[in-house]
């Protein structure tokens, strides 16, 4: 059976299903009605919905390290640099995420505006995290606030030792205890799960790919017409070209599938955590509906929010390219936790 | 060459042994300090309901049993030992603040006292700590006696005296419904 990509949200699900893994679409006219929809989505616990988005998560990466050997390899032998090529990309990809990986959670932080909060300030805030460190094993991490009425959060960080969440104060204001339990839950699930660091990896990795394409094109314009090949080099030279053009936009697509993951386990962890998942489905529901916009948010960190906060709605044309899986997708997967 | 394999094979069967007998030492220690965690929580709310007594009597005349009630349970589960014992003297003591708080949500000039909602913060904060503390315990209580229980860490275990570990489980006070007595 061939996969079918939902027509909504755009996740690959596998052949043979009527109705999408992720949002609960009908992927095919037949399986439209609700019944079959409900019946086939099923219950879930957060233990398998865990273990499935890691392993998924692993599977993304493995076809993203194929896709820089394979860039690396094709256009290392046409380029002359062999594997030289690779090690270089990987070098230079490296910098910029390596100085992220130390000093990004600074940078992050002072961008969004957020100031350190202590407990006498906002002590239910506090307490809240303590909570959740200890259902956790965590260390505490340090607690920043953003003076925003729109409410969002997010944790940064590059491991557990050096962790920092922030919240609005919209989200403070605006959530019930339990609500702003389930957010943190998923923020500390974040740093328990290390994923600044996975994210750094895979940024690092689409860094590579971009330079080895940009090599390439650079290259490509002083060889052209330089060297005569027979048709086995021609047909390599065209698969060389189009590997140059659509790597790029391959390694984004891989990226974004990678951070949907990873937002789908945060919420998984979430509720392993707290055993609330209705809690954190009733936040996510409340963060969509709130009306007020994220000044403060950029292209560069809508990826850390707990809720995009460039989008309005959840869903739209370009699920591919989507930070975040449609919000009513991660309601339904939450309200279907036992 | 049978003369090689035999030591060969000795010494990789001792160092097997000697990394799963670490494990369980690891294992149990993280078990210990998971107890370890639930006891400063616990105390934590010990502490913490003098405070509330001494803040909510003076408005509450007519709910006396409620009080004490809530002091007594909290001198039995300051007294209570082993971790069946703790868990029963705790969750009485979980059901009397339960009730205590269903009937200060009654009293308006009550909710409305500064004093009484911050230590109402400080005691919901207390008792998700400890349900939070118990369930890591419970955790780690599962995963150290599995290890117990499989191949061949059992053989192990019995032969080094490791004893299986108890959960810390909820009691019928804490799981009864509320009553709350108006008069």
């Amino acid at each position: 059976m061939p996969r079918a990509a939902c027509p909504k949200c755009g996740f690959n699900n596998p052949g043979g299903r009527n109705v999408c893994e992720l949002c609960g679409t009908a992927t095919r006219a037949e399986g439209a009605d609700g019944a079959t929809a409900a019946a086939s989505v099923g219950r879930r616990d957060f233990y398998t919905e865990q273990t499935s988005n890691s392993r998924r998560s692993m599977v993304l990466l493995a076809c993203f390290v194929l896709l820089v050997v394979a860039v690396a390899w094709v256009l290392g032998e046409l380029g002359g640099l062999g594997p030289a090529g690779l090690l270089l990309g990987l070098a230079f990809g490296s910098i910029g995420a390596v100085s992220a990986y130390y000093s990004g959670d600074r940078m992050v932080l002072a961008a969004s505006h957020a100031t350190e909060v202590g407990a006498d300030r906002e002590p239910v805030l506090h307490n809240v995290v303590e909570e959740l460190c200890l259902a956790a094993g965590l260390t505490k991490p340090r607690l920043y606030v953003i003076e925003s009425e729109a409410p969002n959060a997010f944790a940064t960080g590059r491991d557990p030792q050096h962790a920092s969440v922030a919240v609005t104060r919209g989200l403070l204001r605006k959530m019930s205890r339990e609500e702003l339990q389930g957010v943190l839950a998923h923020e500390m699930s974040h740093v328990r799960n290390l994923d600044v660091r996975f994210a750094t990896l895979v940024g690092v990795l689409v860094g590579t790919v971009a330079l080895m394409c940009d090599w390439f094109w650079r290259s490509w314009r002083f060889r052209r017409g330089s060297r005569s090949t027979g048709s086995a080099g021609a047909l390599f030279l065209i698969l060389a070209v189009l590997l140059a053009a659509l790597a790029p936009v391959a390694s984004v697509l891989i990226q974004m599938a990678i951070s949907r993951r990873r937002e789908l386990l945060a919420d998984a962890t979430g509720v392993e955590l707290t055993r609330n998942p209705h809690a954190l489905a009733s936040a996510l529901r409340r963060i969509a509906a709130d009306p007020q916009g994220l000044e403060v948010a950029n292209r560069a960190t809508q990826h850390l929010y707990i809720v995009n906060p460039l989008k309005a709605s959840g869903m739209d044309s370009s699920a591919l390219f989507s930070t975040h899986p449609p919000i009513e997708a991660r309601i339904r997967i939450l309200e279907s936790m036992t | 060459m049978a003369l090689f394999v035999l030591p060969l094979f000795l010494v990789v069967v001792a160092l097997a042994v000697v990394a799963l007998y670490n494990g369980l030492v690891l294992l149990r220690n993280q078990v210990r300090n998971a107890w370890q965690q639930i006891g400063v929580q616990l105390k934590r709310r010990h502490d913490l309901i003098p405070n509330l007594v001494e803040v909510v009597k003076d408005y509450m005349g007519y709910e006396q049993e409620t009080l004490e009630k809530v002091i007594r349970a909290r001198n039995q589960a300051i007294q209570a030992t082993g971790v069946q014992g703790t868990a029963a003297a705790e969750g009485a003591l979980t059901g009397a603040l339960r009730s205590l708080f269903a009937v200060v949500e009654a009293y308006p000039q009550l909710k409305a006292n500064e004093n009484v909602s911050r230590l109402q913060e400080e005691l919901t904060s207390t008792e998700n700590r400890i349900a939070f503390a118990r369930q890591f315990y419970n955790d780690m209580v599962m995963r150290y006696n599995t290890r117990l229980q499989v191949f061949p860490t059992n053989i192990l275990a019995s032969l080094f005296g490791f004893k299986e570990a108890s959960y810390f489980e909820t009691t019928a006070a804490e799981q009864e419904p509320v009553k709350v007595d108006l008069r």
